[in-house]
């Protein structure tokens, strides 16, 4: 039964990224698409700002146009702040809700894969290198994938399906092993919380790099500095890719400060200490560290903008660092890798 | 005025002290010591450390001398507790104290006063928006009153307008994160040296009592002192593992460890109790935990005249999975020379195709003991300590083994074998288990905890908790008509603050409606 429901997963587990190739390429196509559009959107400007204030707008004249009707006193919207002229933007392109749909189908099909291999092994499926991958890029992909009825950031789909695939790549060749159990010092109610929490915030880590990427190169283009890729042009300026990633940022740092605090409850149970500065508590701390430093760079002069961006990106090199190089290369306690 | 000197003013001490101050506790230093704590910690990833890996750091100073030593200079064996790491998370959290109190001091008064004046042309701030009603100003603003204070916002009128103001949480969030940050240092400087750590190998049917002299190895806090140990006896009954036996993939994984144990508490009656890896045991308020176990064989030594020399069991260290494990066994005294033996035990024996032996299952299934014994001088009359896992042969002579004439002997339990040069004989009379437990008192870890727990919900409240200052302002004109005008200022980081107007506004509106028509 174990070795069915396995081979199922792994199943699942292939044509999700079968498909997620085309959501990549599709998205791939869609960002050369704005390049060649970019003429006619420039004034268009942000989209994420326009479809933003559209809906306040929006909302704003509804709410009021009810209450309006059948009072005697009369209410008037007479402006909406810094909605501008909300340029009407003729619904979104083809290829881009292809690629949308075609990620949504493949990532059902990546969870089913996930379930299918925690049913497989009758525990949570993330307990070795290969479950993390599996289970952490479904996360990242569903964060990306909810993140969209918050704000449109369906332009940095190619990134990260791109970082999806490799993991996933390299996770289902070389990190690949069979159902296991689990062994004792991992019996724990933790490997559930603290394991799920760490993989769901590198899904709004992984964002935020993502924006801070797109706003270094959006920050040269500003600047000057000629970068021949024209669709930054239908993107969000600088400094609203910088509060976007932020916001991500943010919500990915409450998520890893309870995922250092649960593992040293855990180290405490399992080891006896809370914190022992294993080689991988060092480098949770240095996340922890880094995306600290992250939030305090945007209230400090001369730290907004690229420099704030490439901490961003730096931590995010960091988690990808501690999940590979220090799970395989590193002696310590966490040596769970099952390799 | 064109003077080519720069005249600065002198600085006397004090004048330096509050520059150095000044910079110290400034954003931009605490934003770089933050950055260089992170840098600072990553060669106590890439280096063994003494205090999680001491194995390591003997292993790296064997084959690495030269480069030991400049290690040891900068003490990056002991990174976490180097004078230069320290010394970067000291002034961090002086930086830190230095930079929360005048924001306490700031925060308390801001508390109790009045929210700031309602500024002049309000279109110019986010959110404006206006609306239009019949009422007139006052009840228009008293309207707009109830509104704010259901929104839980702090009011003041000033003329025909309300400045309020909301989210004081954020900043109360930003002080409790920070001085939480400063608690959880605090505790684990000082709650942490009031501790102490002691690690004992226990064989099954033995005792240990919670006493310094009977700990294989153990550290204390600063501030220990013998009194810290509470006085109770662990006895191990059992240990019992569990193998997988089923899934083919991991045959011989183990499942489960379970220590059987009775405890004893001075003046009370016995307790049967179990260790578990993910549940320790306390005792006492002190935690026992289970971090090891393998196999103890008891190895019976007698002399040429049979006399039994010595009998007891040797804790073994598994060097793989199957638990084949290596045993150190000393015989000072009792016989003619010193012995030594050099063991290897395979709890499960397989053989390989060169016709070396191998343990294939961690399980006592079919268990071989092989010895290569040594006699000559053992090194422990010297008064030095010696490791007990270790055996130096410099000064031993190889009387049985794969160098000597006489073969290494081979024992499977109740076996017996003569030992050449009519030295006497080795019996493997029995094979219990150990356990390796940890005893580990720590005072720090509640108030570490506490502190954790205010650290995460001050972070939460001062980074999700909007803090705005949300104004309205009305005027009634000739006709009867009342014009209000909304606009806020967002405080920090605050992605709805457009919209929190127009929702207010709306509500306003709402409000006034239900007022007009009735």
């Amino acid at each position: 039964m174990t070795e069915t429901f396995a081979s199922y997963s792994l199943i699942a587990v292939y044509s999700a990224m079968a498909i997620y190739t085309i959501a990549f390429v599709l998205f791939a196509v869609d960002l050369a698409r704005r390049s060649a559009e970019s003429g006619d959107a420039a004034e268009a400007s942000a989209t994420g700002l326009t479809a933003a204030s559209t809906r306040i707008a929006s909302v704003v004249s509804s709410s009021v146009g009810g209450s309006t009707a059948g009072s005697t006193a009369t209410l008037t919207t007479d402006s909406v702040a810094g909605s501008g002229s909300a340029a009407p933007h003729g619904g979104s392109p083809k290829y881009l809700r292809l690629a949308v749909a075609m990620t949504v189908i493949a990532w059902v099909l990546h969870v089913g894969a996930v379930v299918l291999r925690g049913v497989a092994a009758s525990r949570v499926p993330w307990a070795n290198m290969f479950e993390f991958t599996l289970t952490a890029t479904a996360l990242i992909i569903g964060v990306f994938l909810v993140v969209q009825f918050w704000q449109d950031l369906r332009f940095l789909g190619a990134f990260i399906i791109g970082f999806a695939l490799i993991a996933l790549g390299v996770g289902t060749s070389n990190f690949y092993v069979d159902v296991v159990p689990l062994p004792p010092a991992l019996q724990s109610a933790w490997l559930v919380i603290h394991v799920f929490v760490a993989s769901l915030s590198t899904g709004f880590f992984a964002l935020a790099a993502g924006l801070s990427i797109v706003q270094l190169m959006q920050s040269r283009r500003e600047t000057g500095k000629a970068l021949k890729l024209r669709f930054l042009d239908t993107l969000p300026a600088t400094d609203r890719l910088e509060t976007l990633a932020y916001r991500l940022a943010v919500v990915g740092f409450v998520m890893w400060t309870f995922t250092l605090m649960a593992g040293a409850i855990w180290a405490e149970r399992a080891w006896g200490r809370y914190w022992g500065w294993d080689t991988k508590e060092v480098w949770t701390f240095i996340i922890w560290t880094i995306y600290a430093g992250y939030i305090h760079a945007r209230a400090t002069r001369g730290w907004r903008g690229s420099r704030s961006a490439w901490l961003a990106i730096v931590g995010l090199a960091a988690i990808v660092f501690n999940f590979t190089v220090v799970n395989l290369f590193f002696k310590g306690l966490h040596s769970y890798s099952g390799l | 005025m064109a003077q080519g000197k720069i005249q600065q003013p002198k600085l006397g001490f004090v004048g330096y002290a509050r520059f150095f101050w000044r910079q110290l506790t400034s954003m931009r230093t605490a934003l770089f010591l933050l950055l260089l704590l992170a840098v600072g910690a990553i060669p106590g990833s890439l280096v063994p450390q003494v205090s999680s890996d001491p194995n390591g750091v003997i292993a790296y100073r064997r084959n690495n001398p030269d480069t030991a030593a400049i290690l040891d200079f900068f003490q990056v064996f002991n990174t976490f507790t180097s004078v230069w790491f320290s010394a970067i998370y000291l002034l961090l959290f002086i930086s830190l104290i230095g930079c929360v109190l005048p924001r306490t001091k700031h925060h308390f008064d801001a508390l109790r006063a009045r929210p700031p004046k309602t500024p002049a042309r309000l279109s110019r701030l986010d959110g404006f928006t206006t609306r239009t009603t019949e009422a007139d100003t006052t009840s228009t603003l008293e309207a707009a009153h109830r509104v704010l204070r259901s929104q839980r916002y702090r009011t003041e009128f000033y003329g025909d307008s309300i400045s309020a103001e909301r989210g004081y949480l954020r900043e109360t969030g930003n002080l409790v994160f920070h001085s939480a940050l400063v608690g959880v240092l605090v505790a684990v400087g000082i709650g942490g040296g009031f501790g102490y750590t002691g690690q004992r190998v226990v064989v099954e049917g033995y005792a240990f009592s919670n006493s310094l002299a009977s700990f294989d190895s153990f550290n204390p806090g600063r501030f220990f002192t013998d009194q810290a140990l509470d006085p109770f006896a662990v006895a191990l009954d059992s240990f019992e593992p569990v193998y997988e036996q089923s899934n083919r993939q991991a045959i011989g994984q183990p499942v489960d460890y379970t220590a059987n144990v009775t405890t004893t508490l001075r003046g009370e009656d016995p307790q049967s109790e179990q260790i578990k890896v993910n549940a320790p045991l306390s005792v006492a308020g002190t935690n026992i935990y289970l971090l090891g176990n393998g196999y103890a064989p008891v190895l019976t030594v007698r002399d040429a005249d049979d006399k039994v020399v010595s009998s007891q069991p040797t804790a073994c260290l598994p060097f793989d999975s199957n638990l084949g494990s290596t045993c150190i066994i000393k015989i000072p005294d009792g016989l003619d020379q010193q012995l030594g033996m050099l063991g290897f035990l395979y709890p499960t024996t397989g053989t390989l195709e060169s016709g070396a032996l191998v343990s294939v299952y961690p399980d006592l299934i079919s268990p071989t003991l092989t010895l290569e014994v040594y006699q000559g001088d053992l090194g422990l009359d010297n008064g030095q300590g010696t490791n007990a896992y270790a055996l130096n042969t410099d000064e031993l002579e190889q009387i049985a083994g794969r160098d000597s004439e006489a073969q290494t002997v081979k024992l499977t339990p109740g076996d017996r074998v003569d030992l050449p040069n009519n030295l006497g004989s080795v019996e493997l009379a029995s094979i219990p288990r150990f356990a390796s437990l940890e005893v580990h008192h720590d005072p720090s870890q509640v108030p570490v905890l506490l502190f954790s727990i205010l650290v995460l919900i001050g972070l939460v409240t001062s980074l999700f908790v909007p803090r705005r200052r949300m104004w309205v302002s009305a005027r009634t004109d000739d006709t009867g008509t009342t014009t209000i005008e909304y606009a806020a200022l967002a405080r920090g980081d605050d992605p709805n603050l457009e919209a929190a107007v127009a929702d207010f506004a709306d509500r306003h509106s709402q409000q006034l409606k239900v007022r007009v028509d009735s």
